[in-house]
This record gives C-alpha cells, sequence and structure tokens, in this order.
C-alpha cells in the first residue's frame, strides 16, 4: 500500500531558525505524532519508537530515522521505516525544502513531499483508512512543527 | 417413486442438527489438556529471512512452545506437495519449488506461515506473536501473471528462473491454424478471470493430539477428503505411518474446493502435538482465511474463433496464462490445464482446438480448485466468445448456438473429451421459452422508458464430474486414483450404516445416499445412517470435490448393495426353503417367484446374524459388503442458463432482474437438493461477475483482506430463480446421474457478462463489472437506448 502527500506550511522564523529545529531530536520527538523515544545514534540517525492506529489495528512501531541528503539551510530528506510485529510494517520519507517568502515578507515556507508505504494486517484490515491516517499524520506533524517553531 | 426414494424432495436429515446449533464441528471438538496455536504470518509478499529471535516471545506467559522451518527440517517434515504431475509442451516436468509448512529461509506472500506459537490460551498465544522479532531483508515482488514472464521479473522459486511453472498445451496446433487460414470471420477476445477467495462459511480448523501410550497421531481437521489427507500427511509430508494417524473430518461447514488440499496449519499442529506432549488447537480467524486458503481462477487469456461463412465454427484457439501463487497447492496444477482446457469445446461442434496455458508463480497466495475449477475458466471463454461471434455475425446468440451445438452422442472433442450424452437443443428450447426470450425487446423498450438499460445474456454450459477413469487420470499425471469405495453394513434388526468414502460439507449426503437405500433396500431413511469422514470409520475413499459424489460415491454404494442383495437372497431361500435363484426382491420383501411365501428385508437381516437357517460351510452368517467403483467416464452436465440486468447508467449499478437455468443432469435423486445446489453455484457465480475480486496492490499487500474490501452476494444482490431441467441418462454409472454441485458456478459469470455487454452496447468490461467498472465502460460510447 503505497501513498504519497505533498504540501506547504509557513513558519514565522528564517531558515536557520528551522533548520536547526528540524536537525533537533528533541522537536522532532514532540511532533511526531505517537513518537515515544527518538535516540541518536549519529549525527544523521535515530531510533525511534511510534505508536499507530489505523482503523481497528493500533501497534508500536520500532525502527530507524534516518537524514540524507542534507543542504543546510535549505532542507534535507527524512526516511524511516518501523516494524510492527504483527500488526505489519510501515515505512516513508519525506522531502523537505526551506524557501524564503515573498518579497517583504516574514519567516519562511516548508515544502513537504512524502511518500509512505505500509503493509501486514494494517494494509489487510485498513486499505481505505491508510490515507485518511496517512494525511492526517503528515498534517499533524506539520502542524506541530509550526508550533514548536512559533513557539520559539 | 416412492416418499422417501430416488426423485423425491425428502427434507434434509441433518439440517435439524445444522440449524439448531447441534452440528460438531471441528472447532467443536477440545481435548483434555490442549493448547492453543497461532500462527505468525509475513507481512511480506517477498523476503529473505535473515534472523528469528522468539527469545522474548518464549518467556511470554503460558508459552508451551514456538517451533519454525528449522525445527520441521530438524524432525525431517516434509513439504508440503502438488499432487498432479504437468508436463510442458517441451517434455520437461513441471517446476515444483519446496513448499516448507514453515518458512524456511525465505517468505514468499504476505501470509506464508513463518513460526508456530502454541501457548496455553489462545490470547496468550497472540500476545506471544507479537514478540517473536524476524529480521527480514525485503526482496521485490511480482504479483501479476503477466509480469511474471518478463525477462527481470523477481524470481519467485530458485528451480523456476523465468518463474513458469509450466509451459503446457492441448490439441493439434496445425490442424487448428489451418482451419484460421481459411476462416471466413475470425473473433478475438481479451478476458481476465478474476482471482477469487472461497470463502467457506466455517473458517479451517485443525486438532491435532498424540497418544503416546499407542505412539499414534489423530488430527480433527475441516477435510473435504480426510484419507486423501492422511495418504499425504503420511506418505510425504512423513508425520506418522497411515496406520498411526486416524484423520476425522467431523461436520464441515463448506468448502467449494478450498477444503481439498493439506496446508500448513493442519500439519503443523499435528506434529506439534507429539512435541508438546499435548493436543493443539488452531481455528483461522476470517483474515487468515482471506490470507492463506487457496484461492481461486486468475486466468488472462486471448481467445480467437475461426468461423465459415455460414456462421459454422471452424475453430478455437485460445492462450491463457495461470497464476498459481507462491506455491503449488495440492492439485493447482491440474486446474488450469486438464480441468481446464478439455472443456473449451463447450456444447460446440468445433472440429480443431489448440491451447496453450502458461502457468506462473508469483508472490500471492496459492491458487488451486475454486468451485468449479477450471470449467467456470473454460465457459468463460467459450460462452463469451461464441456470443461476441454472432454480435459481430449479425446472427442471433441462441440460433448461432444452436447451429453449432454438438447433436449426436456420443461425441468425441479435439480435446480429450467424449462426451456420452445430452440433449443440447432441448435445454436451449426450454430455457428460451421460460426465460421469454422472445419478448426481451419489448422489456428492452419498458427499461428505457424508465432511464435504464436491458441487457441478455445466454451461457450454454457443459462440465465434467467425477473426473474418471483412475487408470486414464493416472496417464495425465493425477498422482491418485479417483474411483470412491462404500461398505454398507446390515445390522441384525435391519438398520443400515453405510460407510462412504464421500464426505459431505454442506451437499446432504446424509439424506441423498440414504434415499438410494431406502429406494434399493425398501426400508425408511430413518433406517439408515451414513458414516463418513474418519479414517479409523471408513476404510478408504477420495473424498469430495468436482460434483462427484453423485455419480461415483453413490455408485460404489449402488454396488455395495448389489452384492447385500444378493447375499440376503441366498439367506432368504434358506429361510423360505427355495433355490436363491427363485427369489425375488422387491419394495423390501423377498418371495419365491409364483408363491405367496415371502420375508422382509428385516427378517432377513436378522436370519443372516444368528444363522439357524444355513450352515456356516454353505454361506457366511452376517450381512456386510463393500465396493469400489470406478467410473468408466466423467459425466457431463450441461444447460443453458439465461440473465437478465438492468442497468442504471447514471450509477452503474446493474440489477440481475431475471434468471433463467435449465440443467441436465441425469437422474435426480432430490430435486428440492439440487435445486438448492443451483442456487448457491448461481449466486457465487453472480458474486464473481458483479462483486468478488482479490486484489493484490503493486507490493504484493492483499488490500481486500476483509469484508470491508471484499464483497459477497448477498441476498439483495441476487434474484429469483427460475430453475427447469432436462434429462438425459448418464450411461457411465449405474445410475445414471451427473453432478450438480458446480453447474451455477460455471454458468453464471458469462451470463451475466453476456448480459452487461449487451446492455451497454460492447465487449469491454472485466469482471467485476462493479458499478464503478460499468459506470467507466458506459462512458467509452454513447449507449443507444432500444427506445431510441
Amino acid at each position: 500500500m503505497a501513498m504519497t502527500m505533498k504540501g506547504e506550511v509557513a513558519l514565522p522564523a528564517d531558515r536557520e531558525t528551522v533548520w536547526a529545529k528540524l536537525n533537533d531530536p528533541e522537536v522532532l520527538k514532540a511532533c511526531i505524532p505517537g513518537c515515544q523515544t527518538l535516540e541518536k545514534t549519529s549525527e544523521t540517525s535515530f531510533t525511534a519508537v511510534v505508536k499507530l492506529k489505523v482503523g481497528p489495528v493500533g501497534a508500536t512501531f520500532k525502527g530507524n530515522v534516518e537524514l540524507t541528503d542534507l543542504d543546510p539551510p535549505n532542507g534535507y530528506r527524512i526516511s524511516g521505516q518501523g516494524e510492527g510485529g504483527v500488526a505489519g510494517f510501515a515505512k516513508g520519507g519525506a522531502t523537505v525544502s526551506l524557501t524564503d517568502p515573498a518579497e517583504g515578507a516574514e519567516g519562511c515556507t516548508l515544502n513537504y513531499n512524502v511518500e509512505a508505504n505500509v503493509g501486514g494486517k494494517i494494509a489487510q484490515l485498513g486499505a481505505r483508512l491508510i490515507d485518511g491516517v496517512a494525511k492526517k499524520t503528515a498534517d499533524q506533524f506539520f502542524a506541530n512543527f509550526a508550533a514548536a517553531v512559533k513557539a520559539g | 417413486m416412492s416418499a422417501t426414494g430416488i426423485g423425491a424432495s425428502v427434507r434434509r436429515k441433518e439440517d435439524f442438527r445444522f440449524i439448531t446449533g447441534k452440528g460438531q464441528y471441528t472447532d467443536d471438538v477440545n481435548r483434555f489438556g490442549q493448547a492453543h496455536a497461532a500462527f505468525l504470518h509475513s507481512p511480506h509478499a517477498h523476503a529473505e529471512i535473515v534472523s528469528i529471535d522468539t527469545s522474548a516471545a518464549s518467556a511470554m506467559p503460558g508459552v508451551a512452545a514456538i517451533f519454525t522451518g528449522a525445527d520441521l527440517a530438524a524432525d525431517k517434515i516434509g513439504g508440503l506437495i502438488c499432487g498432479w504431475m504437468i508436463h510442458s509442451k517441451d517434455g520437461t516436468p513441471m517446476k515444483a519449488g519446496a513448499h516448507p509448512a514453515l518458512a524456511q529461509g525465505k517468505v514468499r506472500y504476505v501470509g506464508d506461515h513463518v513460526a508456530i506459537v502454541i501457548a496455553d490460551t489462545l490470547a496468550e498465544a497472540k500476545d506471544a506473536l507479537e514478540k517473536i522479532v524476524v529480521d527480514y531483508k525485503v526482496l521485490p515482488a511480482v504479483v501479476a501473471s503477466m509480469d511474471a514472464l518478463k525477462p527481470g521479473a523477481p524470481v519467485v522459486h530458485d528451480v523456476a528462473p523465468d518463474n513458469a511453472v509450466y509451459r503446457w498445451a492441448i490439441g493439434n496446433e496445425s490442424e487448428t491454424n489451418a482451419a484460421f487460414a481459411k476462416a471466413a470471420h475470425v473473433t478475438k477476445i481479451d478476458l481476465v478471470n478474476n482471482r477469487l477467495v472461497p470463502n467457506a462459511m466455517e473458517p479451517r480448523a485443525a486438532v491435532g493430539d498424540y497418544d503416546s501410550g499407542n505412539d499414534a497421531f489423530t488430527l480433527y481437521t475441516t477435510s473435504q477428503n480426510p484419507h486423501v489427507a492422511r495418504l499425504v500427511l503420511s506418505a510425504f509430508i512423513g508425520i506418522a505411518p497411515e496406520h498411526k494417524l486416524r484423520v476425522i473430518a467431523p461436520d464441515v461447514g463448506g468448502g467449494f474446493g478450498s477444503k481439498i488440499f493439506i496446508y500448513a496449519e493442519e500439519t503443523a499442529c499435528v506434529w506439534a502435538a507429539k512435541k508438546v506432549g499435548r493436543p493443539v488447537k488452531w481455528t483461522a480467524d476470517r483474515t487468515e482465511a482471506f490470507l492463506a486458503d487457496a484461492h481461486g481462477r486468475d486466468h488472462v487469456t486471448h481467445a480467437e474463433l475461426a468461423l465459415d461463412d455460414k456462421g459454422k465454427i471452424l475453430a478455437l484457439r485460445v492462450h491463457t496464462t495461470a497464476n498459481l501463487g507462491a506455491y503449488l497447492s495440492t492439485f493447482s496444477s491440474s486446474v488450469p490445464t486438464y480441468l481446464y482446457a478439455p472443456l473449451l469445446s463447450g456444447q460446440y461442434d468445433i472440429p480443431a482446438i489448440y491451447c496453450e496455458v502458461d502457468a506462473v508463480y508469483t508472490n500471492t497466495a496459492p491458487v488451486d480448485a475454486y468451485r468449479g475449477a477450471g470449467r467456470p475458466e473454460a465457459t468463460f471463454v467459450i460462452e463469451r466468445i461464441v456470443e461476441v461471434a454472432a454480435r459481430e455475425t449479425g446472427s442471433d446468440p441462441a440460433q448461432f448456438r444452436r447451429k453449432n451445438f454438438v447433436k449426436t452422442f456420443p461425441h468425441q472433442t479435439p480435446v480429450i473429451m467424449c462426451y456420452d450424452a445430452g440433449n443440447y437443443v432441448a435445454s436451449l428450447e426450454k430455457a428460451l421459452e421460460m426465460s421469454d426470450y422472445r419478448n426481451v425487446g419489448k422489456r428492452k423498450k419498458e427499461s428505457a422508458r424508465k432511464g435504464l438499460l436491458r441487457g441478455i445474456g445466454i451461457s450454454a454450459y457443459i462440465e465434467a464430474c467425477g473426473i474418471a477413469p483412475s487408470a486414464a487420470v493416472g496417464s495425465l499425471g493425477a498422482g491418485v486414483g479417483l474411483w470412491e469405495s462404500a461398505e454398507v453394513r446390515v445390522n441384525p434388526i435391519g438398520t443400515v450404516e453405510i460407510l462412504t468414502g464421500s464426505h459431505s460439507h454442506g451437499q446432504g449426503h446424509e439424506t441423498t445416499f440414504a434415499q438410494l437405500v431406502s429406494e434399493r433396500l425398501g426400508i425408511s431413511i430413518d433406517n439408515v445412517s451414513i458414516v463418513h469422514g474418519d479414517t479409523d470409520k471408513v476404510q478408504m475413499g477420495m473424498g469430495t470435490y468436482g460434483s462427484r459424489s453423485g455419480a461415483v460415491g453413490m455408485s460404489a454404494i449402488v454396488k455395495a448393495l448389489d452384492k447385500i442383495e444378493a447375499k440376503a437372497k441366498r439367506v432368504a431361500g434358506y429361510v423360505l426353503e427355495a433355490s436363491h435363484e427363485d427369489i425375488e426382491f422387491k419394495d423390501g420383501k423377498f418371495t419365491v417367484r409364483g408363491t405367496d411365501k415371502e420375508i422382509d428385508f428385516a427378517a432377513v437381516a436378522l436370519q443372516a446374524y444368528i444363522a439357524h437357517k444355513f450352515n456356516g460351510q454353505d454361506l457366511e452368517p452376517g450381512l456386510k459388503e463393500s465396493a469400489f467403483w470406478d467410473p468408466t467416464n466423467f459425466t457431463f452436465p450441461a444447460g443453458v442458463h439465461i440473465c437478465e440486468v438492468e442497468i442504471d447508467p447514471a450509477t452503474g449499478v446493474t440489477r440481475v432482474d431475471r434468471w433463467t437455468a435449465v440443467d441436465d443432469f441425469g437422474i435426480v435423486i432430490n430435486p428440492m437438493i439440487v435445486e438448492g445446489q443451483v442456487h448457491g453455484g448461481i449466486a457465487q457465480g453472480i458474486g464473481q461477475a458483479l462483486l468478488e475480486g482479490a486484489v493484490y496492490d503493486a507490493a504484493g499487500q492483499l488490500v481486500t483482506a476483509s469484508y470491508m474490501d471484499y464483497s459477497m452476494p448477498r441476498a439483495q444482490d441476487l434474484p429469483n430463480y427460475h430453475v427447469g431441467m432436462t434429462q438425459t441418462r448418464c450411461p457411465s454409472n449405474p445410475l445414471g446421474i451427473k453432478g450438480c454441485g458446480e453447474a451455477g458456478a460455471i454458468a453464471a459469470p458469462p451470463a451475466v457478462i453476456n448480459a452487461i455487454t449487451d446492455a451497454i452496447g460492447h465487449e469491454n468490461i472485466a469482471m467485476p463489472a462493479t458499478p464503478q467498472a460499468v459506470w467507466r465502460a458506459l462512458q467509452q460510447t454513447a449507449p443507444k437506448l432500444a427506445a431510441e
């Protein structure tokens, strides 16, 4: 089950500030919906535990998060994969880019392109719910992130 | 005809128990001290198993044991087998990839079995499943059959580097091509026969039990053929020799073919019972049924029909790619070959036929026999292409069929089959009459006035039931014989037990078989019980599938009853002091010809056992006989179904408005049960045509794995059926009966699609013809309403 999403959010801070937060494990942990732990294992990789519920299937996914294509302060690619035991697996990634706003405006714009893939019981039982859950999860992440940026 | 004999619509004896909840199914079996099993299924369509860590799971509360493929291998437990050898047209044997009951090194479809957890309770077993850590190296998957043969496709089994299980052919290629070369018209079609999930009401289940005192196993299981299960588990998988392995298939709630096969779970449960020293019970949940029951159909076909300038069929040329899934299930190889292509002649006199079948591996659930097994696929090809040919040549589809029907019997087709008896014109005429075919134009106009599109579709199917004889199927690659056994045990008070190798899982054998005995022996059907489904009671049998139990199973009973009658006449002769050659038996009474001396059946039974009137040197005491029956041919039920649909062009919703079924099943034992079989079969066929379809996404995830996404036919989707019969006696068995269990499912899909294509005005629609599919098809043309 594969799906893709894209969108953009306006953030009330400059690119450097936003870039720093995009690389801060504490910020990411607070923003990823259902994230229980996010531990740095190197400059660009983390281990994560994320709780996710799709329709009737709820599971705890354990996996890795990697940051690649780093281009400070313009963007990166964040990707991850996790095994949820009998619930199946989830994997996906997002290309994130930061651009300056139009002349005279404050802050910056964050663009994202997400692709996600799930398999196993989640796909079997939640097929027609997954698009909605994935979109909601992505929306929530970026809404949380915008709030974190705003909070400074 | 007596009130309970052959031809009477006797109410089903078994239904009281079923509708009052007294049926005893495998899940009702509970053994002292039993543990519960749960299986870990692969979430990936194709992956290497790098490692399996069961340590945390083993420490969970209540866990008795966890086993993986390595444990089966250590015990030298053999893999699941495919029992029908098919050779490719180049002479090479089919490429059977190993199929361990629990995966070894690799998983090949979503649902493949990775581990079995055995715990005190089912909840504990499922909790422990969560703690098993499997490190998978995910590999690219191949899902669609047409992708499997492409160069560079992911390889499912190393033994088949191009994913081809076999490339098989039947018929005469050069004669067929020559006929096409001189054809006045050639019709060409491309068809997909959609993949289906069997969905028996009762999911599969198993209870494995091991008696250490006798070193003997018992397996209670949802099987259509417990003796075949025992044979395979014993001779190939190596659980135990046959005399140390008892297989019991108690009440079974539907199978449709899916319970013929020997699966991973049943194998693992019976094996594990000895390992853990406790009975091991497993019952599939519905998701497991969707994932791991053998699926049905999944053909992609190109077909061509050659006609002369008078509309007479000259030849048929077919190429089919059949998806057999990730492993070869028990009889999977035979379904798209010998159960399919020999039926491509349909009811028609076709001088030349050539068919090629490429069977492929993919990363999907195994595909095997499902109600009809090959014959629905064949009927879909021939009845679609005949319909299209009639339309293309401007012929009435009924007249086109009539012109091309086989009219003399026996008829040898170019593809093995010799049709022994039938009257196809009679069934067609009756169906046309019953369906008021001549006034369909009027009904189309009435529908058009309501803004609806009406279409009519004919399906003139033939099928082959009671696959036989054993020597012939053996020469075609079958690993077993296809006879049936029966034992008739007459008790001293004249009641009768029939032990049969057939197995009833909804067909009503306890009633129909008793009707036969009632008719033959002149006793009440209440004095007859039918014993089946237990390898310790019935010596050997081949089970129930392919509509064989009437034609083959009951014929074996007839043979045994013949012996009973002969013996009983000798007993009666001693009692009545006459030569047994002068004894007549009629309506339950033995009489001395030309006298008024008589004795009834029950009294003879008693005399046989007390043995006072004869001495044991002249005649053995007792009244018990057995027989094996190996038929001389298949039986060939055939008929004509006519479907009328009404489509709402605004929504694409198809409503099946009228259904006429005229079937020739030969002599009918119980018309009510036969009609019920016809109804059920049509419902499944309409399900395939309009609603059902198993869908894998490109990564091999089954996205139709629940009733939210897999649509089964419900009462509101089905019309009232008008069922009629014609009757030609089958010459290949003593009762003159054919088979009726699959006819509806075979006949229905092309009838529905022929009706829909008639309504929408073009041929481009695939099954299932969902409202969305029909709506999209309607957008391809501006349909012309009949009223215009």
